[in-house]
């Protein structure tokens, strides 16, 4: 143990990119410290030193590329917003959602079958393309409640999102059996 | 390009010890080793001044291996002992190599082959292509070492962008049993993105475009001031100038109406076909003729018209794997800036036109395609090796390009990492018993995109043993599955309740576990020329002076983050180990290593985070002063 496992293992990630907590963020900002911090700790800085040393800068590197990824995603970050207020979103047990958008997402469903059995590449890229798109209102809607700490309201809105991201999978899947 | 200073001045190891680093490009159809001289990247050339060494390999039936030319001039007058493209065997079975019944070679099949590795018969005796990689990588080092005049610190060795984990590790062992010290295994499109990035100081976001002898790889990256960052990456490691040469080879005997040919005469005709293909990126039309053993004569004309209908499939095949890395980063083809074309089927006039068509604007060719990569892989390997001048500081992120999962009930797969994830990346997941008693735990993991095991390519099967024995379900082993720098996965396992660590036990599917390495370097040993005892000695010596040197220049900047006590005992270890560095003694030198390694690691620790505190402290400045 050393205190790269007692201290910087033990920070939140916010606290390690010295960001405020909450779902507004500078992605550029991010990104610049992102790069800064991997420029210190990545294995390809420590290479010739020991294997200790060696090991230690894989951890760090392992470490901040987790930390990135949450915080530069907005769904993973709104998550783990939620999941450091203690607050259970539910995703297997709650399944209840607004009407207006399960019509949409079967609709959507349905574009998605229908392209996948003709084997059509084309609809399923621009299907990807929109679906990866069409998430903004929601996240606009999600900052606000986290915002407000309206938890219950944003624990609902991730289920949406997560909602979407399995159909956006489902298109990859999709498309990963036509191409190749 | 301004290319950021990232390191603390000081920080760079002792400037009166040049390392000796290569970069190595180990192909399908040819191999090469650069190095960088006076902070210039150069390939170094044989005593012929031949900067290609074709990865050909020749085990005789009488007198010693042959490897490169000599191997290559012998291949149709003894083609069952002479390897060729045996990168596309590294990680392999044989069900999964297309076109086996056209080799002349003689596989070992014994009813396991859907578990092994393919091995092959010679006149001397079962290689490997681990074995027959080595053989080509160990003539590369003593080329580097003859021209550089000395003991090479380190390499970087370069793996298509989309080799699996069993390719990757498969690539790590050839390097080990050549004598080799491995310091990255590095994506070859990401080579040749730093060797152009370098050269052109290009800024924005680029896609490199890879097809070699044998391997497809497409990779979309974001060069900014001094960091290259890869996106995404797709390809495949099935598809290159080989299968090219095959279609032509397959048309002649067409066009011929031959009966099947004997081994000799299928390597002249595959020959043939190659330099068909060659002569075709200048000319319209080839002709190809041969003499048969048979007295039979072969003479065609291909046309570039031909040769094109009948390899367009092939092209368009490159053209699924670039969609999907674009849709993987999120891109659209009118957002990349340039695509760098890398490989030497990227000669091919119709591989060029497919690539222009799709990306809208012309591919970039101003580098050597054959020496790009190498000369990329140099320059990594200069930085790592610790020689490192102020303004060469630039960073490189790469990404695993195939998903990492584990079975589950029914066939499935769990997804643990996903593919184009930045390394090193780790995920944890806990696992409990079934049985009262239980003590061991087996995970099946595979690597693809498919939900299915069985469309998945199995990597091993990791046993875990030792897990404390209580009742079914009590039990909580936390399973580290982690991907480092060179893209290659390790498994830890911690039982949660007692802690206790559980031994894990690897079975590649396709590769050798640690002890047939362990037996395979000893086989080295016994019978190399080179004493190797003398050289694991030297190299035990130059770890442990570089230790030496990294903490006496550590202390020197940060000897306020211990305390008097923390301090002397440091100072102890250095002590010992620089009393015994220069004896004979391995074992001495390995332990003192060890303790002065163990002595720092929290020393190390607080290092690293007063480094971080620093530069985030270092952007708020910047920030100020805006």
């Amino acid at each position: 143990m050393t205190s790269f496992d007692t201290e910087t293992l033990r920070q939140d990630f916010f606290t390690l990119f010295g960001l405020p907590r909450q779902q507004g963020l500078d992605a550029d900002r991010l990104e610049l410290l992102y790069r800064d911090i991997q420029a210190k700790v990545h294995p390809d800085k420590h290479a010739h030193l020991s294997d200790g040393e060696k090991r230690l800068a894989m951890q760090w590197a392992t470490h901040v590329n987790e930390a990135y990824q949450t915080l530069k995603d907005p769904l993973k970050r709104a998550r783990y917003l939620l999941k450091l207020a203690d607050h259970d979103v539910q995703l297997e047990t709650n399944t209840a959602m607004p009407a207006e958008f399960l019509m949409e997402q079967m609709e959507l469903r349905e574009a998605v079958a229908e392209a996948k059995e003709a084997g059509d590449a084309e609809t399923l890229d621009r299907l990807h393309r929109r679906l990866k798109k069409d998430g903004r209102s929601e996240f606009g809607l999600l900052q606000q409640a986290l915002d407000d700490k309206a938890l219950e309201r944003a624990g609902e809105l991730v289920r949406q999102l997560m909602f979407q991201e399995k159909l956006i999978q489902e298109v990859d899947d999709a498309l990963e059996l036509i191409e190749r | 390009m301004a290319l950021l200073q990232l390191s603390e001045p000081g920080q760079s190891t002792a400037p009166h010890e040049h390392r000796l680093a290569v970069g190595i490009d180990l192909g399908t159809t040819n191999s090469l080793v650069a190095t960088v001289r006076s902070g210039m990247a150069v390939v170094i050339n044989d005593e012929l001044g031949r900067s290609l060494l074709p990865s050909v390999v020749r085990y005789p039936a009488a007198g010693p291996i042959e490897v490169g030319f000599s191997a290559q001039t012998h291949q149709s007058l003894d083609p069952k002992n002479t390897l060729v493209s045996v990168k596309r065997f590294m990680g392999r079975g044989l069900k999964d190599i297309a076109h086996i019944e056209s080799m002349p070679y003689d596989f070992i099949v014994n009813g396991n082959e859907a578990e092994e590795m393919i091995r092959l018969k010679t006149a001397q005796g079962v290689k490997n292509p681990i074995e027959v990689s080595a053989d080509i990588l160990r003539a590369l080092r003593e080329r580097a070492e003859l021209a550089l005049g000395g003991t090479l610190t380190g390499a970087v060795i370069t793996v298509p962008a989309y080799f699996d984990d069993a390719q990757r590790q498969a690539t790590k062992d050839a390097a080990r049993l050549a004598g080799l010290s491995v310091l990255r295994l590095l994506n070859e499109p990401t080579a040749a993105a730093i060797a152009y990035g370098l050269d052109n100081a290009a800024e924005g976001i680029y896609a490199v475009y890879d097809l070699g002898g044998g391997t497809f790889d497409i990779s979309i990256l974001k060069l900014s001031k001094g960091v290259f960052q890869v996106l995404s990456t797709g390809g495949d490691s099935a598809l290159g100038g080989d299968d090219f040469d095959h279609r032509v080879f397959c048309w002649i005997g067409e066009q011929a109406q031959l009966a099947p040919v004997s081994l000799g005469d299928a390597r002249l005709l595959q020959m043939r076909a190659r330099e068909a293909k060659e002569f075709l990126t200048q000319h319209g039309e080839a002709p190809i003729t041969a003499k048969l053993s048979t007295g039979e004569f072969v003479d065609l004309k291909l046309t570039s018209e031909i040769f094109a209908e009948i390899t367009r499939t092939l092209v368009q095949k490159t053209l699924g794997p670039t969609r999907k890395a674009l849709r993987d980063a999120g891109l659209a083809p009118e957002d990349i800036k340039g695509v760098v074309m890398v490989g030497g089927a990227t000669r091919m006039p119709q591989v060029q036109h497919a690539v222009e068509a799709f990306f809208g604007k012309e591919p970039l060719n101003n580098l050597d395609p054959d020496k790009v990569v190498a000369l990329g892989a140099a320059t990594q390997a200069n930085l790592l090796a610790g020689n490192r001048a102020s303004g060469d500081d630039w960073l490189l992120l790469d990404v695993i390009p195939l998903s990492l999962g584990i079975e589950t009930m029914g066939g499935l797969v769990e997804k643990i990492i996903p593919r184009n994830s930045t390394i090193p990346v780790a995920r944890a997941q806990e696992f409990t018993t079934f049985k009262d008693g239980q003590t061991a735990l087996a995970l099946q993991v595979v690597q693809g995109e498919r939900e299915l095991v069985s469309d998945c390519r199995s990597l091993a099967r990791f046993e875990l043993r030792g897990i404390p024995p209580m009742v079914a379900g009590a039990a909580r082993v936390r399973v580290t599955f982690q991907v480092d720098a060179d893209g290659l996965l390790s498994v830890t396992a911690r039982e949660q309740t007692t802690g206790h660590e559980a031994r894990v036990e690897v079975k590649p599917s396709y590769g050798l576990n640690d002890d047939e390495v362990t037996s395979m370097l000893k086989d080295g040993y016994t019978h190399a020329s080179d004493d190797a005892f003398r050289r694991a000695l030297r190299e035990a010596q130059v770890e442990a002076q570089r230790l030496v040197e990294a903490v006496q220049s550590a202390l020197k900047e940060d000897a306020h983050l211990l305390s008097t006590l923390e301090r002397a005992h440091i100072d102890s270890c250095l002590t010992k180990l620089q009393s015994v560095l220069l004896g004979d003694d391995r074992r001495a030198i390995d332990s003192a290593l060890d303790a002065l390694s163990k002595g720092t690691a929290e020393f190390a620790a607080r290092r690293m985070n007063q480094g971080v505190r620093r530069a985030l402290a270092g952007r708020k400045v910047d920030e100020v002063n805006l």
